[in-house]
């Protein structure tokens, strides 16, 4: 069984790499690349795969999922500049394409027991953009 | 492996009739859908990409090359069109939506070489909503190292 919970925050970030010109940024990230950032309203979908555990009917507790929501990503990226607050952005390009699998590694760090699994994650950067990161195909 | 989905709007017209069938078949099968005037939708069109992110970029294909690809081979010649008279493949081929996904899917890959020639990222699904209570998908298998052209080297993707 899947069981799916949701989840919202907001950040600014800007996609460039510093060893290329401006011309060149802007040629691969187009107006992502604005060297003072922007911002997004991104939206996170994670889903466990599991089965009931056969005492609680539960295959994880929610409000338990929604504190490590909160603790991994909320609170360290809501209203965040990434690329200047939340490692390794300062280092790494933060497109949805490296925050997803970031968003991942901390959420696979976290969640998992006897009966379930994390098995996806799918982040959208906007209403018409998402990137989905899956469990065997994360790598 | 990572899997990138991007939406896309268009709106056409279109009728439900096969020629094979006569007019009480038609009528029977497609109904309203049948209407001699056709109708029309709002097609929310999204495109999954997979592939391995750029260690560099950060990106499994530049979108922009994904939207010029889109908008090029598919959305210019769908967009506010009648899709029985103005698409060639629905001449003989019924406009449904499930053919219409099938349509832009091998137009997509027809053409997907051309616009990323630096990258080893496959056309992995099209899903397609007609109205918000009906959608279409097809997932794409990774295409057979032989379908595929010689792949440039993955840093390309920052001179091209």
């Amino acid at each position: 069984m899947f069981i799916t919970r949701k989840a919202e925050f907001s950040a600014s970030h800007v996609c460039r790499v510093d060893s290329l010109s401006e011309a060149e940024n802007f040629h691969i990230y187009g107006p992502e690349s604005h060297a003072a950032g922007h911002g997004h309203n991104y939206v996170l979908e994670v889903t466990l795969e599991g089965d009931p555990d056969p005492v609680t009917g539960m295959v994880m507790d929610l409000k338990e999922l929604k504190d490590i929501l909160e603790e991994e990503i909320i609170q360290p990226m809501d209203h965040r500049f990434l690329n200047f607050e939340v490692p390794p952005f300062d280092k790494v390009v933060p497109t949805t394409g490296n925050l997803a699998h970031e968003i991942w590694r901390r959420l696979d760090a976290r969640l998992g027991g006897a009966h379930f699994n994390l098995s996806k994650i799918r982040l959208f950067e906007g209403p018409d953009l998402f990137v989905d990161v899956t469990r065997g195909l994360a790598a | 492996m990572t899997t990138i989905t991007r939406r896309y709007r268009f709106c056409a017209s279109h009728r439900l009739h096969a020629e094979a069938l006569s007019e009480s078949e038609n009528n029977r099968v497609f109904g309203k859908c049948n209407n001699p005037y056709g109708h029309g939708h709002d097609y929310v069109l999204d495109v999954s990409v997979t592939g391995e992110l750029n260690a560099t970029t950060g990106l499994i294909v530049k979108l922009a090359d994904l939207d010029h690809l889109v908008n090029t081979e598919v959305l210019s010649g769908f967009d506010h069109k009648n899709l029985n008279l103005e698409v060639a493949e629905f001449e003989q081929l019924v406009p449904t939506t499930e053919n219409v996904v099938l349509v832009i899917a091998a137009r997509l890959k027809k053409y997907w070489r051309i616009y990323f020639p630096y990258s080893s990222a496959w056309l992995s699904g099209i899903s397609m909503q007609e109205t918000e209570r009906n959608s279409f998908e097809v997932a794409i298998p990774r295409p057979a190292a032989t379908d595929s052209v010689k792949i440039l080297n993955e840093s390309v993707i920052v001179n091209a």
